[in-house]
């Protein structure tokens, strides 16, 4: 006979904090196995599998480079415009991807949560992974372009995961705000689409965000990743790059926002998300 | 032996929305509403405030539920179709939360509630096997040493690197079994899921879940199969509407479930429209079982032929309406059923609304003696928007002695049609 091990559960209405965060720690395995499986399933299902996560911001990185670049003559601070462009657009990518597919997690595994128990936060928590394998493949890009123009980046470039990190923050918040609504209200799955597109366009991907009038610069830094591409600029092109302190401080504080509200309306709204997907 | 689950005054309420027949709601239709609201609050101030919204109705699915289960126990939960067996099994597997009450679980709980959650068509046996292993609450150490068992187990072995999608059914549901049967939880939850796979591996599966039992863990399985329950169960709680008729030993309640699903109910009328059957167009009246005249019929002999009458009201104009009527043996297997897709005045032509009478006729000879219920599922245009209503009709097919002949004992099988048998000689023993 089997002893009982002390692992008890207790289900009451509205119940667990505690527990669920104790839950989280034992379902850490199936956080690997699901971004695993992920992976797994966007390199088997495509015909050139890894390539995608290369030529999607490269052919980027040349489109805005001649627009924004050659066409519009947009003033660079002395880097090359295309590395200019493609520091940016790593951060960009990886956000819109985590979001995206964050924000699908629940829906795409409505069948996992009506048959199974296990914290839903692990759902796009580990839908986030694949974007960042993503971003590591492109970095790689970034660091041939470097190779190429010859551009060496200093010691700073050591603070580039704090500012993933940021991004990350940004995604995963927003991301949990929108799976949880888009189980209730279908509609979510045309808005981010939407708010990637958007994004794209009022971020500084194409530009630096040296362009923007001073007067402006404190408001436009309310986009978070405004923050995370400045600081993604300033880590790897050197000293070129003027720092923003304020904006950027504005950004962090949105972002810490963002990351909290998430949890919470997520943590809030998950106990019925068996009941109405 | 000590208490493993302690349930008390559990109880699950749903909001049932009459008015929308939608699978999920878009944003869209709730602004929509909530304009609607507030124009008929500027146009009419005096409507009172505390109208009832008679698009929502509360439901319990589960009331008053409270029962203990001791460590070792295998405990089958009986009911019919509706009576909360499945939330029951939901709340205890902590996939929805309970509204009122308290459940406290003493062990690892893994719940089964589908074979094959999670399973990925693109990925290989052997990547599926540690997916759902982890789905289901198994580290990777545990997958590692149980990996041979589970593929044995399954008959699979040839085909471990092949993607799922190419094996046949039977296989797929013989690997999802195995990964599941070879969990080690304190406490096992299965709803159902011997249905699936020949009958070889279903013996083979109530086996493993016995000797689950045997080694001191708690099993709570639900089924329409009575056969299994009283093999495999200690003892049985029957659901009814969401509260608990008897919790006893398996054999007495299965019996009392029994007499719960042999009461003959020949004629069904629903007099509220609202709470009657219905989809989006068509909202049923009544069903009863008649003769071609219309007559009801009060007992059935396997020799009576007899139409099941479905009166219905279409509420839109120019809507659809189809039906669908299936039938079931008192353990829950389907019969046979048989949609109005033939039907020649009305199928598939726009009905202005009115009320309607359908008739579906069952020739005699075709069902053997036994209980039986009825279900029917109403649908729109191209088979879209259906609602299916269970329990409509429970009847008892009794023994039509003349067509027996001189035989006096049981006919196996669910259906007793009448053959035709024609023997002819070929050869007499004259001409040999």
């Amino acid at each position: 006979m089997k002893e009982l091990s002390e692992y008890e559960i207790v289900i009451e209405p509205g119940r667990g904090i505690d527990q669920y965060w104790r839950d989280l720690w034992h379902y850490r395995e199936l956080f690997y196995f699901l971004a695993w499986r992920d992976i797994l399933v966007r390199y088997k299902q495509t015909v050139i599998g890894i390539a995608w996560s290369i030529i999607r911001p490269f052919l980027t990185m040349i489109v805005f480079t001649i627009v924004f670049g050659k066409l519009a003559k947009l003033e660079s601070g002395g880097t090359p415009y295309p590395i200019l462009v493609f520091v940016a657009m790593l951060p960009w990518q990886f956000f819109a991807n985590a979001l995206s597919e964050s924000s699908n997690s629940l829906v795409g595994n409505a069948n996992m949560l009506s048959k199974v128990y296990f914290p839903r936060f692990i759902l796009p928590a580990s839908s986030i992974i694949i974007g960042l394998v993503d971003f590591l493949i492109s970095f790689v890009i970034l660091l041939l372009l470097m190779i190429w123009y010859q551009f060496i980046p200093d010691w700073k470039v050591l603070t580039l995961p704090l500012f993933l990190l940021l991004a990350l923050m940004a995604a995963l918040g927003f991301g949990l705000w929108m799976a949880a609504l888009n189980v209730k209200y279908r509609d979510f799955r045309y808005i981010v689409p939407f708010i990637v597109q958007f994004g794209l366009y009022i971020s500084p991907v194409g530009f630096s965000s040296g362009i923007v009038p001073g007067e402006w610069r404190f408001l436009y830094s309310i986009n978070p990743m405004v923050g995370v591409i400045d600081g993604f600029r300033w880590a790897l092109l050197g000293g070129e790059v003027q720092f923003y302190w304020p904006g950027f401080l504005l950004s962090i504080a949105l972002t810490l926002l963002i990351f909290a509200f998430g949890i919470w309306y997520f943590r809030k709204t998950e106990r019925t998300f068996a009941d109405v997907i | 032996m000590s208490t493993v689950i302690k349930v008390n005054d559990l109880g699950k309420k749903y909001i049932l929305n009459h008015q929308k027949q939608e699978r999920y709601i878009a944003l869209r239709d709730v602004i929509a509403q909530s304009v609607k609201k507030w124009g008929a609050r500027i146009t009419n101030p005096l409507a009172g405030r505390d109208e009832i919204d008679l698009t929502r109705e509360e439901f319990w699915a589960l009331k008053d539920i409270s029962f203990e289960i001791k460590q070792g126990e295998r405990v089958g939960i009986i009911g019919r179709n509706g009576a909360g067996k499945s939330t029951l099994l939901k709340v205890l597997s902590r996939i929805t939360e309970p509204t009122t009450g308290r459940i406290a679980l003493r062990g690892r709980v893994a719940s089964l509630l589908e074979v094959g959650t999670g399973f990925h068509p693109e990925l290989t046996g052997r990547e599926n096997i540690y997916l759902n292993g982890a789905i289901l609450g198994m580290t990777r150490s545990e997958i590692n040493k149980k990996f041979d068992e589970i593929v044995e187990f399954a008959e699979v072995e040839k085909f471990l690197d092949t993607p799922v999608k190419r094996y046949s059914s039977g296989m797929y549901v013989r690997l999802a079994f195995a990964v599941a049967a070879h969990l080690e939880p304190e406490i096992l939850i299965v709803d159902e899921v011997l249905a699936v796979g020949d009958a070889q591996f279903q013996k083979k599966c109530l086996g493993k879940m016995k000797d689950v039992g045997k080694e001191g863990r708690t099993v709570l399985f639900v089924s329409h199969n009575l056969t299994a329950i009283r093999t495999l169960c200690t003892r049985a709680i029957l659901l009814r509407q969401g509260m608990i008729i008897a919790d006893e030993t398996a054999a007495q309640a299965v019996s009392k479930y029994m007499g719960d699903i042999r009461v003959n109910m020949l004629f069904r009328e629903w007099t509220d429209e609202n709470t009657a059957p219905q989809n989006t167009s068509t909202v049923l009246k009544k069903v009863f079982i008649c003769d071609d005249n219309g007559k009801q019929i009060e007992e059935l002999y396997t020799d009576t032929a007899f139409n099941v009458a479905i009166e219905f009201k279409v509420k839109e104009e120019g809507a659809s309406a189809g039906l669908t009527l299936l039938f079931y043996d008192d353990e829950n297997n389907i019969v046979f059923s048989s949609i109005n897709n033939h039907e020649v005045n009305w199928y598939g032509r726009p009905m202005p609304v009115g009320v309607y009478k359908s008739f579906c006729k069952i020739p005699s000879n075709l069902f053997n003696n036994g209980w039986f219920s009825l279900s029917i599922n109403l649908f729109g245009k191209g088979f879209t928007d259906s609602q299916m209503t269970h329990d409509t009709l429970r009847f008892e097919i009794l023994d039509g002695l003349h067509v027996r002949g001189d035989y006096y004992g049981e006919y196996a099988g669910v259906i007793r049609p009448l053959l035709e048998w024609n023997t002819t000689s070929l050869k007499t023993k004259e001409l040999l």
